[in-house]
């Protein structure tokens, strides 16, 4: 019987009796997955008319048409059978070879073995939390965190523990307080998930010596560290630093230390469409990990794998130099608007790579309902609550840079920006003389981000900034 | 068999729910063997609709433009049959002041408010007269747009400093707003339904219990599993009476056609619910409470969407 047999065999129509039935039906983890009025505002960004600054998308229209076209026929011609077949359940060897040879440039050097290869980054999160996280187990991560993994550690009935950042990334002294904290409540975390470069969404890296820290402290507490990189290669400026997975190896050795959990992904060098991610991690996790994929997907995409394969057989590295040639161009396009548009109460962070720029606006502005504002004015950005689980954040935005033209980010942020000084203007009218007693918004020092070391204000302007307005 | 333009999405912020609705609509509409054309609306949506060459044009729209009159008045315009309620009832549902001014004026039950636009704050220095409305209606109060029909840009103000914030919130969604009493009570939507015959038959109550977090918090309310629906309300049969009786007499006031729902809530120990909207375009996935309160009724979801289309054809009978 085939699907659309299937299909016209349901029952003639669904009733509420039968939605009742479902509800009893549901696990109880479902009831922390959440769908927000935000998700429902962004689903709108779809519409071509809106300059969306809400993604993280990378660029694929720069990615070679006649190479894509060379790479498959290439695999046609030598691994049809193969591209088509299952595969390992932790990747196929070439790949895994060709990530390990990735990591040993960033002075990571690992052995093929140590790597699955998962479905996206994405899955390398879920899989981590598939081992190691039990109902009422705690997450820690920093404030704010990828969006993303919010509804991963939800779905497995975390309770998410926010650490706040400043220029220099998560704070240190203020994790160990709060695992103090967590043991004094008998209680344990199981990992941190920390996006230590380039975050997303904060757009900050966090510094050496907090990163020989973070790794000290691990080994010390024998507490897991969830190191997620997708960005690391997309460095506009500055110096590259250490990982916590290169801090943790020995010098000259090939043994990964024993607390940090690496994760990686194609997404942002080569292409998300393919889905392909991977995690290094500590041996008897590595072993859980595999258990957890085998039943997920029993394996990913060999088609892909082998897409992976070629490509990093030719010069991968022209691309990566490509895209960031571009979005060096595009970081400062945004970045000099947001100085020319953003009011002066507005703070954002300056990021030396990745795709994003965390904005903090005055404490009365809920920026959900500025983005029904926004696209009301045909632009888009991710609400800062996204990014916290606990309803923290709602004066923030993330603003992506790398999926939009100069010409398109300059307008995007001076419609924002627009709409930021009206609501600026409607708030001091409501709050003006004859309401003197009603306080104003908090200073910005309160707010989740605000320590956030490079705090450009209007008018002030970087001096390596790459173009003139 | 008829050939009907099922009008969906468009670009109002209620976007999704509207692709919901129009979904399970084409569902139904094919399972009763009708002939459907599913529109995305936007910009182009006169020609397509003309493209489609269909009898009737069922209106699966939420939010401002497709719950306003802005449609139906094109489709008056076109002479083509639409569901539900037409324009003159839908621009005063879709307004809450409107909406209001009308409920009180006909001495229906609705809390009392006090609406603000940006041009009184603007022109006529409103902010000045905050202290007087803020006295007037007590706190906790209720911030909200006049237009929005979802909890979009919906805020508590437990204290004067809160009442800033929410201003520029809901005026976020629409240039006028008002400031409502709340009432702590039991959250009721009392849904109507037309019938060929021209009279209008009052479903079964829905109930909206939330499930035990913050009282003021509405995004809640729009959260999968953190409100549950309970229908038919348990409710002393004289209450019941009274709700059905309020929701009859305000979708008759407002003029509504077809269908429609009516949001009120009755505080602890009254027999008197405050009605806070109507929706004359209420979702229409199975989940939705008018299709729940039809199911309760009898009148299963396919059954429910045939009556609708019926009932467009009837009204363009009668009127012309």
């Amino acid at each position: 019987m085939s699907i659309s047999d299937d299909d016209r065999q349901r029952p003639a129509r669904s009733t509420a009796h039968e939605l009742r039935r479902y509800g009893g039906l549901f696990a109880a983890r479902t009831g922390r997955m959440r769908s927000s009025a935000m998700r429902e505002l962004l689903a709108i960004t779809e519409r071509p008319e809106v300059i969306s600054l809400a993604g993280g998308l990378p660029d694929t229209s720069m990615f070679d048409a006649e190479l894509f076209r060379a790479l498959m026929a290439q695999i046609a011609d030598n691994s049809t059978a193969q591209a088509l077949q299952y595969g390992p359940t932790e990747g196929l060897q070439v790949v895994k070879e060709s990530i390990a040879a990735l990591m040993a440039t960033e002075g990571m050097p690992v052995a093929p073995d140590e790597v699955i290869v998962t479905t996206g980054g994405q899955q390398a999160i879920d899989l981590v939390c598939k081992a190691l996280i039990d109902p009422g187990d705690i997450v820690i991560a920093e404030a704010p965190t990828y969006p993303g993994a919010v509804p991963t550690f939800c779905s497995y009935e975390a309770d998410l523990v926010q650490i706040e950042m400043d220029g220099d990334g998560m704070q240190i002294d203020l994790l160990e307080e709060t695992l103090d904290r967590i043991a004094a409540d008998g209680r344990r975390a199981k990992f941190v998930y920390t996006i230590p470069t380039f975050h997303n969404p904060a757009g900050v890296t966090m510094s050496l010596p907090r990163r020989r820290r973070l790794v000290d402290l691990a080994r010390e507490r024998e507490l897991l560290v969830v190191e997620d990189n997708p960005y690391s290669m997309l460095r506009y400026e500055g110096e590259a630093l250490p990982t916590l997975r290169a801090l943790e190896t020995p010098r000259g050795s090939r043994d990964g230390g024993d607390f940090v959990i690496y994760t990686g992904t194609m997404s942002k060098i080569l292409s998300p469409g393919i889905r392909v991610g991977w995690v290094v991690a500590p041996r008897p996790v590595l072993a859980k990990l595999n258990l957890g994929k085998q039943a997920a997907d029993l394996c990913s995409s060999s088609l892909a794998q082998y897409f992976v394969a070629a490509y990093f057989a030719g010069d991968w590295r022209a691309y990566i130099a490509k895209m960031c040639d571009t979005y060096r161009q595009r970081r400062d396009a945004m970045l000099d608007a947001l100085a020319d548009y953003l009011p002066a109460q507005a703070s954002w962070t300056r990021p030396q790579g990745g795709l994003f720029v965390w904005v903090t606006l005055p404490d009365f502005i809920d920026t959900t309902d500025l983005l029904a504002r926004a696209l009301a004015e045909n632009v888009a950005f991710v609400p800062g609550e996204a990014a916290f689980d606990d309803g923290r954040g709602h004066n923030a935005m993330r603003l992506n840079f790398s999926a939009s033209t100069g010409d398109q980010i300059r307008e995007g942020v001076r419609r924002i920006g627009k709409i930021v000084a009206e609501q600026l203007t409607l708030y001091d009218t409501l709050t003006g003389p004859p309401r003197a007693a009603a306080p104003q918004a908090p200073p910005l020092d309160d707010s989740a981000l605000a320590e956030v070391v490079s705090l450009p204000r209007r008018g002030q302007r970087d001096g390596r900034r790459s173009r003139d307005a | 068999m008829t050939r009907v333009a099922v009008l969906k999405g468009g670009g109002s912020l209620e976007r999704q729910v509207s692709l919901s609705s129009g979904a399970r609509v084409e569902d139904a509409l094919e399972r009763l063997g009708h002939e459907v054309i599913g529109i995305d609306v936007g910009g182009d949506v006169l020609a397509r609709i003309r493209d489609a060459d269909c009898e009737v044009a069922f209106i699966a729209l939420h939010g401002p433009g497709g719950e306003d009159g802005t449609l139906q008045e094109l489709l008056e315009v076109l002479r083509l049959p639409y569901t539900g309620s037409g324009v003159s009832a839908c621009a005063r549902c879709s307004d809450k002041v409107l909406a209001k001014h009308a409920l009180r004026d006909a001495g229906l039950p609705t809390p009392d408010w006090v609406a603000f636009s940006e041009k009184a704050l603007r022109d006529f220095g409103a902010a000045e007269a905050l202290e007087e409305i803020e006295e007037r209606l007590d706190f906790p109060l209720v911030v909200k747009p006049a237009s929005q029909g979802s909890a979009l840009g919906i805020k508590f103000a437990r204290a004067p400093t809160d009442v800033p914030a929410a201003l520029v919130a809901a005026f976020s969604y629409d240039r006028k707003v008002l400031l409502e009493r709340y009432v702590r009570g039991r959250e009721l939507a009392v849904s109507l339904l037309g019938r060929v015959d021209g009279t209008t038959e009052v479903l079964p109550i829905v109930e909206a219990v939330p499930q035990g977090q913050d009282f003021y918090d509405f995004a809640a309310r729009y959260e999968i599993g953190r409100t549950a629906f309970v229908c038919p309300a348990a409710l002393e049969e004289a209450l019941t009476e009274r709700a059905q009786e309020v929701a009859l007499a305000a979708y008759e006031l407002l003029g509504c056609y077809g269908f429609a729902r009516v949001d009120m809530i009755v505080a602890a120990d009254s027999y008197e619910p405050q009605i806070l909207e109507v929706n004359p375009i209420p979702g229409l996935t199975d989940t939705s409470l008018l299709p729940q309160a039809a199911d309760a009724a009898g009148v299963g979801f396919d059954e429910l969407v045939g009556r609708i289309v019926e009932l467009a054809q009837a009204r363009t009978a009668r009127t012309g």
